[in-house]
């Protein structure tokens, strides 16, 4: 992109009918380290690459659980996605009080749309500069969803935002057709390997990413350190350039789960597939 | 000149209230609810009437009313606030439909905004006079609960306003049990009617019930109970004890 005389406000139009002050905050998403989420019929996962700047430092914290039923991993500016988390936190937890029902996540993420669309129309505001991936369970079961600084929001089977997301995308779309009716540790296995995707050769251990589950019986809560290290090792033995075509190795049983074969349907599914649900 | 003007002691936590007023006694009520669970739902009873203090003045007052899909509310106590409530909760369901997605506020969720909203104002010293009953199914959970003017609310199998605490709910706790058929249900509620219609001096012989069940909402057409007057030891009351009260 480059600056032109119509990306001052984001009130102001392009002849184009474009906002560009809009589609910068979209930039500043994807220039965010990444974040990746997938769901099945009963569970919801969501990834992060967690790099601290320096060893001396802690990580960024960029998944935030909202409630029970409820997360969120962002990409982008964190500090907004630290606001907006809290202003989730307290829609989830009014409702919860005047109804002692958790919040269709349906309902809360229009909510959050409708606020980043007012900062699209402001003149003395400025638009969000964080990608929100919520996932979330309600009564019409596992959800997830993609929540755009442009006060867009979309439902996905899987999706990535951030910087080299196309390539957990990339995997993602390969493999989305069998994550409806996978087990919950497929499900968490997956998204591991959708991150090492996006760290393109380095080697994907705990101290890089961080992984978060809901599910059905399973309130919203981030995998520890140790967890999400055990899966690494028990797929780790392929290298990362692992084509397309061939699917990662079958686990051993080296893992908690009594899961390993991965779906045979998946292997067929060449090409890439189309990404509206 | 204001009659009713309030008149506020100095050391008052009451705030300012120039005009204001606040609810100090109820004018037409409505008496006893009395609702229980069955095999399939909700049953819930309330007669019809509408009492100007001790005068029963009306006599064709709907209690009991059906609320968005999943909810039957019925209520005893002032009647106006009752109306004022319907109008609350006729904009809840309003704003859940507007949002036209998958979900919908089930009796949970309606019992719950209904204790928040008679709690708060009970703390305002301006209550809603009524003790509500709240039934409802939805996925199959069948729910009922109550709640009074000053916030108090719970759930159970069975339940009652006013009157039919004390004389219903004895009656109810002797024969109420899981898995009662709609016949068995509706005879057990028409016990405990027929005792409020002799012993409550607010209730009148029009009563109305009303069943929800996963299919909806059925309130019945109004009807009276038989009474029986021929007791021996009604033919003549003064007998133990002449008198004139």
């Amino acid at each position: 992109m480059f600056r032109n005389q119509y990306d001052t406000d984001v009130t102001t139009w392009s002849p184009a009918g474009r906002l560009f002050q809009v589609e910068y905050a979209m930039e500043a998403v994807k220039q965010g380290s990444a974040a990746i989420g997938l769901r099945s019929k009963t569970h919801v996962v969501l990834g992060c690459v967690n790099k601290a700047n320096s060893e001396l430092s802690s990580h960024q914290k960029k998944i935030f659980k909202v409630d029970d039923h409820i997360g969120v991993a962002i990409a982008g500016l964190t500090a907004d996605g630290r606001v907006l988390s809290r202003y989730m936190r307290n829609e989830c937890i009014n409702y919860s009080f005047t109804y002692e029902s958790p919040l269709p996540v349906g309902r809360l993420v229009v909510q959050l749309a409708d606020k980043a669309q007012v900062c699209t129309q402001r003149s003395w505001k400025r638009p969000y500069g964080v990608g929100l991936l919520v996932a979330g369970l309600d009564e019409s079961g596992a959800h997830l969803y993609y929540n755009c600084p442009s006060g867009n929001y979309f439902e996905y089977q899987a999706f990535a935002i951030g910087s080299r997301s196309q390539a957990a995308k990339t995997y993602l779309e390969r493999r989305f057709e069998s994550f409806r009716d996978t087990t919950r540790d497929d499900l968490v296995k997956d998204a591991l390997m959708a991150i090492r995707e996006t760290l393109q050769g380095e080697t994907l251990k705990s101290s890089v990413c961080t992984v978060a589950v809901v599910g059905v019986g399973e309130p919203f809560h981030v995998l520890d350190q140790g967890t999400v290290q055990q899966m690494i090792d028990a797929f780790e033995i392929v290298a990362e350039q692992e084509g397309p075509a061939a699917e990662p190795d079958v686990d051993s049983g080296q893992e908690a789960s009594a899961e390993p074969e991965p779906e045979q349907g998946a292997a067929a599914g060449e090409g890439v597939a189309p990404m509206d649900i | 000149m204001n009659f009713m003007a309030s008149k506020q002691p100095e050391n008052s936590l009451l705030g300012p209230e120039s005009d204001s007023q606040r609810t100090l006694y109820p004018y037409v009520t409505g008496t006893s609810v009395v609702a229980l669970k069955y095999k399939d739902g909700i049953l819930m009873a309330a007669d019809m009437g509408g009492s100007y203090g001790s005068t029963l003045r009306y006599k064709s007052v709907e209690r009991m009313k059906p609320i968005g899909k999943h909810s039957l509310l019925g209520a005893s106590g002032e009647i106006s606030d009752f109306q004022e409530i319907l109008r609350y909760l006729d904009e809840l369901i309003l704003y859940d439909n507007m949002w036209d997605d998958g979900n919908s506020l089930g009796p949970k969720e309606v019992h719950n905004y209904l204790t928040r909203v008679m709690y708060n104002r009970r703390n305002k010293f301006n209550p809603l006079w009524n003790s509500l009953v709240l039934g409802g199914v939805k996925n199959g959970q069948k729910y009922l609960g109550t709640v009074s003017m000053i916030g108090v609310n719970f759930e159970d199998n069975h339940v009652a306003t006013g009157f039919g605490n004390h004389l219903a709910r004895p009656i109810l706790r002797q024969e109420w049990h899981e898995n009662l058929s709609f016949e068995d249900g509706v005879r057990l509620l028409e016990k405990c009617m027929r005792v409020l219609l002799y012993r409550d001096r607010s209730a009148v012989n029009k009563l109305q019930i009303a069943k929800i069940t996963e299919d909806g909402v059925t309130i019945s057409q109004p009807y009276s109970l038989k009474t029986y007057w021929e007791f021996s030891a009604f033919e003549n009351p003064a007998q133990g004890a002449i008198g004139s009260w």
